[in-house]
């Protein structure tokens, strides 16, 4: 689906950051074309999580930079901005490896905190909001209905008013996509969002994702462990190991990039390793569903890797 | 002889007693206890030309002993041993019913504290007592924006009760009749009401914004230190604070121009009636009400605003407030300058009502006090506050009316001695029991079909 | 300068027994995390405990070198003994029961014991300040400037000495124990992970229990020794003091020991210079401020190591 000259929405350059001695992302280079799915993979502590904390403002790189253009042509330097302005202006939502919701407000109140800065506007900074005037009590009525409409997506209409914290994971992992959703943003990042999900979950989740991709206008930055998702869902791969990146390209090719199999199986043997992701994805292929009993996960780093 | 056949019944119906272990412990007990009390209580020291000497009172001290350790006896046989001990734990947590009443207390208790200057019986103490409670009330209800709903822990809330407290005393005393001449005494207070809380909200902001980044106990122990701080500089700055004298002679508010004295142009002689005293306490009496009132219901409106919203947010998880892009900075900021705000109109009130104001009255135990009040009744919640606030401070005024111990105590004895010390102990025996406070359910502020109350135990407390 | 070198002494003189009661403050917060907001309270009644057995053993200046020397070793041990006994009834009291609760449970718990401490000796020994003829006197005259300048003389008390020397000496004698017995491993184990600490068999209890009764005794000594240095001392004492020490603690980096005395160190000298040079009035203030200071601009403290908030 995707080409290199298509309209590129992110373009990270030589991005790098370092705690103390260790060098979690090490000049890291890539683009994200708009509306495509981007998946970032890589064995655990390979620094993904890193990436999307630089892309979010949640740490500052050491070096390089972070620019987004906006259909518009607006650019924005993410590196530069503060965290919420990132979310603000940018309009890049993200979701947490570990969940983060607001656990004790209900999840409805989850999903019109996201819609903060729309409703915050429109209470005229709580002056007029607190009199409640009309354009208020109009912007919240319209608020709450979005939130009913990313309820129905991801299927949690029915459990509006309990309180987050009560969700079973799965819904979690759904309403945290959801409010993530609700900051209506032009690229989501998101953390590995099917960690630890059941087949049932997962399947929920995958409809929400498809849902997301086949409805909305929006990029996707995707963290996932899961090959089969990865292979069969995104348009684009990014390959970390130790914060380098190893290989980019479309799933074809970096399937069959020998420096990912070796990072990813640690075996010298390249036909063999080969050989296990081809059926790991064959295997996906097969089940248009993507349930996860078919899906075999990829060892995250296979003991005594061999470099 | 009366605790025997009950030790014989547990032993038939659990694990027999272990006799020797319980005397081992009663025995640490009591030594334990000989060593608390021992010195400080059975040896006190008083001057006699210039040096001290000691006075012993090994009596007292024996008794208190044996009350501590005849009560781990009691403990250990009642409690412990007792079979079944889990219901026992169950009963002795109940749950106060205060969401499925609430519907009812609520209006009750509005419809009392609205005619209860005129409800038979009530007389001048009891409508100055309800003016204290309503102070603190209300004192909690502001301080309740900050710590409850955004989860940030301020112990120098005083400060800005203080603020308001001078900024009505400076302003009414000096620099009103200075400016606008003697005329506009009688009306000081209504002018300086709003001043007084813009002047505190201000002061939340200078004082809210060098702690923003600090979290937990360290936010608390700045904010404790920045109360100190308000306190020293009003003792010493004499020159405009007045020192350690403070500012006497506030005038007292009027009738919306009409003062509470007898003879012409008064109150009483305008509306007709006889001259009374209590006249003025039931209009301050009205005055706290309707600001008290008026907290309220400005913070339920805005926690259904996105500002109120947002704070709550803040207080379960501020990185994801962050990545919703809330501006957090301005999210605390307003939260301390809202919190403040009310405390100044507070403050203003106190003054008025007082006609004096000294440093004395904004010590840290101040914002201790109010800081129980709110996380007694459970953080967040607005009836909670009214609860502890009668609770703690009606239990202040119960020492005022154990008179009758006087005459059973030794000579000398004065139960106001001690409330300081109930209080400071009901609150850690309180924590104990119930760690969340008196209300633990959370009221959503927005709601798609049905409303169900939020257990607390959900609700994070908040990492600033 | 000769007035300079003055302030110095007395600064150091402070700061120790600043450092000394900071020390309880960040071995607790080290290990379970929470302000122990009792124990400057523990250092108040470290000093009136002192304060009743100087009394009941008829001390006075009057006595030998070696009887006074002996006789404040036996007030130092019972001191010692009583404070323990307090934090550690604190502990099980106020702490224990809300440990891993509702985080502002333990805060109200710790306040209100505070308050139960200061009014139990207000009520007990009765609320006016308790002075006390100097016993340690006399000292040294170590520079002097001449009357044509100015007469001033510096002086270094055998107090002075006392003070410092008993504070290096504590010093010495924990950081051992921290360092080089198991109970010291089982601390640090307990500062880094308590729940893997007790799942390798550390008691937790015993342990939490021992670093609140070494913080006491800590506390107790600079209770006798600020009681002693001031002359006077009163159930409020221990307010301020804490704060102050809770500052150096912050400052010196939370968790840390030699940071404890660094900082109480620093905290002692700007109070005294503070007080010297600028206004004596203001000199809490000066102290807040640099709470707050610190807090803000250094959390991590000086000995402290920096943390990065993981996202
Ligand atoms: N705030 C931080 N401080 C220190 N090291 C960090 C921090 N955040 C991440 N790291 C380190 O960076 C490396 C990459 O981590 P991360 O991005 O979480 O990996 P992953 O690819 O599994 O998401 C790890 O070694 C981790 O320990
Ligand atoms: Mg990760």
């Amino acid at each position: 689906m995707s080409a290199a000259g298509q309209d590129v929405l992110l373009r990270v350059e030589h991005l790098t950051m370092r705690f103390g001695g260790l060098t979690a992302i090490g000049d890291l280079s890539f683009t994200a074309a708009r509306n495509d799915i981007t998946a970032i993979i890589g064995p655990n502590g390979a620094g993904k999580t890193t990436v999307f904390n630089c892309l979010t403002g949640f740490y500052k790189p050491t070096e390089g930079s972070v620019i987004l253009t906006h259909e518009d042509g607006k650019q924005f330097l993410l590196e530069r901005m503060d965290d919420f302005r990132i979310s603000q202006r940018a309009r890049v939502a993200r979701t947490f490896q570990n969940i983060r919701l607001f656990a004790g407000m209900t999840v409805l109140e989850n999903l019109m905190v996201a819609q903060h800065n729309t409703l915050m506007r429109a209470s005229g900074f709580t002056v007029t909001g607190i009199f409640n005037s009309p354009t208020y009590v109009r912007a919240n009525r319209e608020a709450v209905e979005f939130s009913e409409y990313w309820l129905e997506k991801a299927g949690l209409v029915d459990r509006a008013d309990d309180p987050a914290g009560e969700l079973p994971y799965g819904d979690q992992r759904r309403l945290e996509i959801a409010r993530a959703m609700c900051t209506k943003p032009v690229l989501l990042c998101l953390d590995e969002p099917a960690a630890g999900l059941n087949p049932r979950e997962s399947e929920d989740l995958n409809r929400l994702l498809l849902d997301i991709r086949k409805e909305q206008e929006i990029a996707i930055l995707l963290i996932e462990h899961d090959m089969s998702v990865v292979m069969g869902i995104s348009d684009h791969i990014v390959v970390l190991d130790y914060g380098v990146k190893i290989s980019d390209g479309s799933p074809a090719e970096v399937r069959n990039d020998p420096a990912v199999i070796r990072a990813y199986l640690g075996v010298e043997d390249e036909e063999e390793a080969e050989a296990v992701v081809e059926s790991a994805v064959a295997a996906a292929a097969k089940k248009p569903a993507r349930t996860k009993v078919a899906a075999k996960k990829l060892p995250a780093r296979k003991k005594g890797a061999r470099k | 002889m009366a605790i025997v056949p009950k030790s014989n019944d547990v032993m038939t119906e659990t694990q027999p007693l272990n006799i020797a272990a319980i005397a081992k412990d009663v025995l640490f007990t009591a030594i334990l206890a000989f060593l608390i009390l021992g010195p400080i209580l059975g040896l006190k020291t008083f001057a006699i030309t210039g040096s001290l000497a000691l006075e012993q009172r090994w009596g007292m001290v024996s008794v208190f002993v044996a009350i501590v350790a005849g009560g781990r006896l009691a403990y250990h046989l009642l409690v412990w041993n007792k079979p079944q001990a889990k219901p026992a734990r169950a009963i002795s947590m109940p749950t106060l019913p205060v969401m499925s009443f609430g519907k009812y207390i609520i209006p009750v208790v509005l419809l009392v504290a609205i005619f209860l200057p005129f409800l038979p019986g009530v007389d001048r103490r009891i409508v100055d007592l309800a003016i204290l409670i309503l102070t603190y009330i209300m004192l909690g209800w502001g301080l309740n924006i900050v710590v409850g709903l955004a989860g940030l822990l301020d112990l120098g809330y005083v400060a800005f009760y203080a603020v308001g407290a001078y900024a009505y005393a400076l302003l009414a005393t000096i620099y009103l009749p200075a400016w606008f001449g003697d005329g506009i005494v009688p009306w000081a207070f209504f002018i300086t009401l709003p001043i007084a809380g813009i002047l505190a909200a201000l002061w939340g902001v200078i004082l809210g914004f060098p702690v923003l980044r600090l979290r937990g106990d360290y936010l608390a122990i700045v904010t404790l230190a920045f109360g100190e701080i308000v306190r020293v500089v009003l003792i010493n700055w004499s020159d405009f604070t007045g020192g350690p004298a403070g500012i006497g002679g506030i005038p007292r508010p009027s009738f919306f121009g009409l003062p509470f004295t007898d003879g012409e142009g008064g109150f009483a002689a305008f509306f007709g009636l006889d001259f009374k005293p209590i006249h003025r306490i039931i209009f301050l009496y009205y005055v706290i009400l309707v600001l008290a009132l008026f907290t309220n219901f400005v913070t339920m409106r805005l926690r259904r605003l996105p500002v109120g919203r947002a704070w709550e947010a803040l207080r379960e998880d501020e990185i994801a407030c962050r990545s919703l892009g809330i501006n957090t900075t301005s999210t605390k900021l307003t939260a301390f300058a809202i919190g403040a705000m009310f405390a100044g109109f507070a403050g203003s009130f106190f003054a008025t009502r007082q006609g004096f104001v000294s440093p004395e009255s904004f010590v840290f135990l101040e914002s201790f006090i109010i800081l129980a009040i709110v996380v007694l009744g459970g953080l967040g919640s607005q009836i909670g506050v009214v609860i502890a606030a009668i609770v703690i401070i009606g239990s202040f005024e119960v020492f005022r009316e154990l008179n009758f111990l006087k005459a059973v105590m030794p000579a000398g004895f004065d139960p106001v001695q001690y409330r300081m010390l109930a209080v400071g102990a009901a609150l850690v025996l309180i924590m104990r029991w119930k760690p969340r406070g008196f209300v633990t359910r959370r009221e959503p502020s927005v709601i798609l079909k049905e409303k169900k109350a939020i257990p607390t135990d959900l609700v994070a407390e908040g990492h600033g | 300068m000769e007035y300079f070198l003055q302030q110095l002494i007395n600064g150091i003189t402070l700061g120790s027994i600043y450092g000394l009661i900071a020390i309880g403050y960040t071995m607790v917060y080290g290990i379970i995390g929470m302000i122990n907001f009792a124990h400057g309270d523990v250092f108040m009644v470290g000093g009136f405990v002192s304060l009743i057995a100087i009394v009941a053993l008829g001390i006075t200046g009057g006595s030998g070198f070696f009887p006074i020397i002996l006789a404040l070793v036996l007030v130092v041990f019972i001191a010692m003994i009583i404070a323990s006994a307090y934090n550690w009834t604190v502990e099980r009291v106020a702490y224990r029961p809300l440990r891993g609760s509702f985080r502002l449970a333990p805060l109200i718990s710790a306040i209100g014991m505070s308050i139960v401490l200061q009014e139990f000796v207000r009520i007990a020994q009765d609320g006016r300040p308790k002075p006390l003829q100097p016993i340690v006197t006399g000292g040294y005259e170590i520079m002097s400037r001449a009357a044509a300048q100015g007469e001033f003389i510096v002086r270094l008390s055998n107090m002075q000495i006392f003070i410092i020397i008993t504070t290096l000496i504590l010093m010495a004698i924990f950081t051992a124990i921290i360092t080089r017995t198991s109970l010291g491993r089982a601390q640090r184990s307990c500062e880094q992970d308590m729940k893997m600490a007790s799942l390798l068999g550390i008691d937790i209890n015993k342990t939490i229990s021992i670093t609140f009764i070494m913080g006491a005794a800590l506390a107790a000594v600079a209770g006798l020794m600020f009681f002693l240095y001031y002359g006077v001392t009163d159930f409020y004492v221990g307010f301020l003091a804490g704060i102050k020490a809770f500052t150096a603690a912050v400052l010196g980096g939370i968790g840390s020991i030699p940071g404890a005395m660094i900082g109480g160190l620093i905290i002692g000298l700007i109070e005294v210079f503070w007080s010297a040079y600028f206004s004596i009035e203001y000199k809490d203030v000066a102290a807040f401020a640099m709470l707050a200071a610190v807090l803000i601009f250094l959390p991590q403290g000086i000995l402290g190591k920096p943390e990065i908030e993981k996202v």
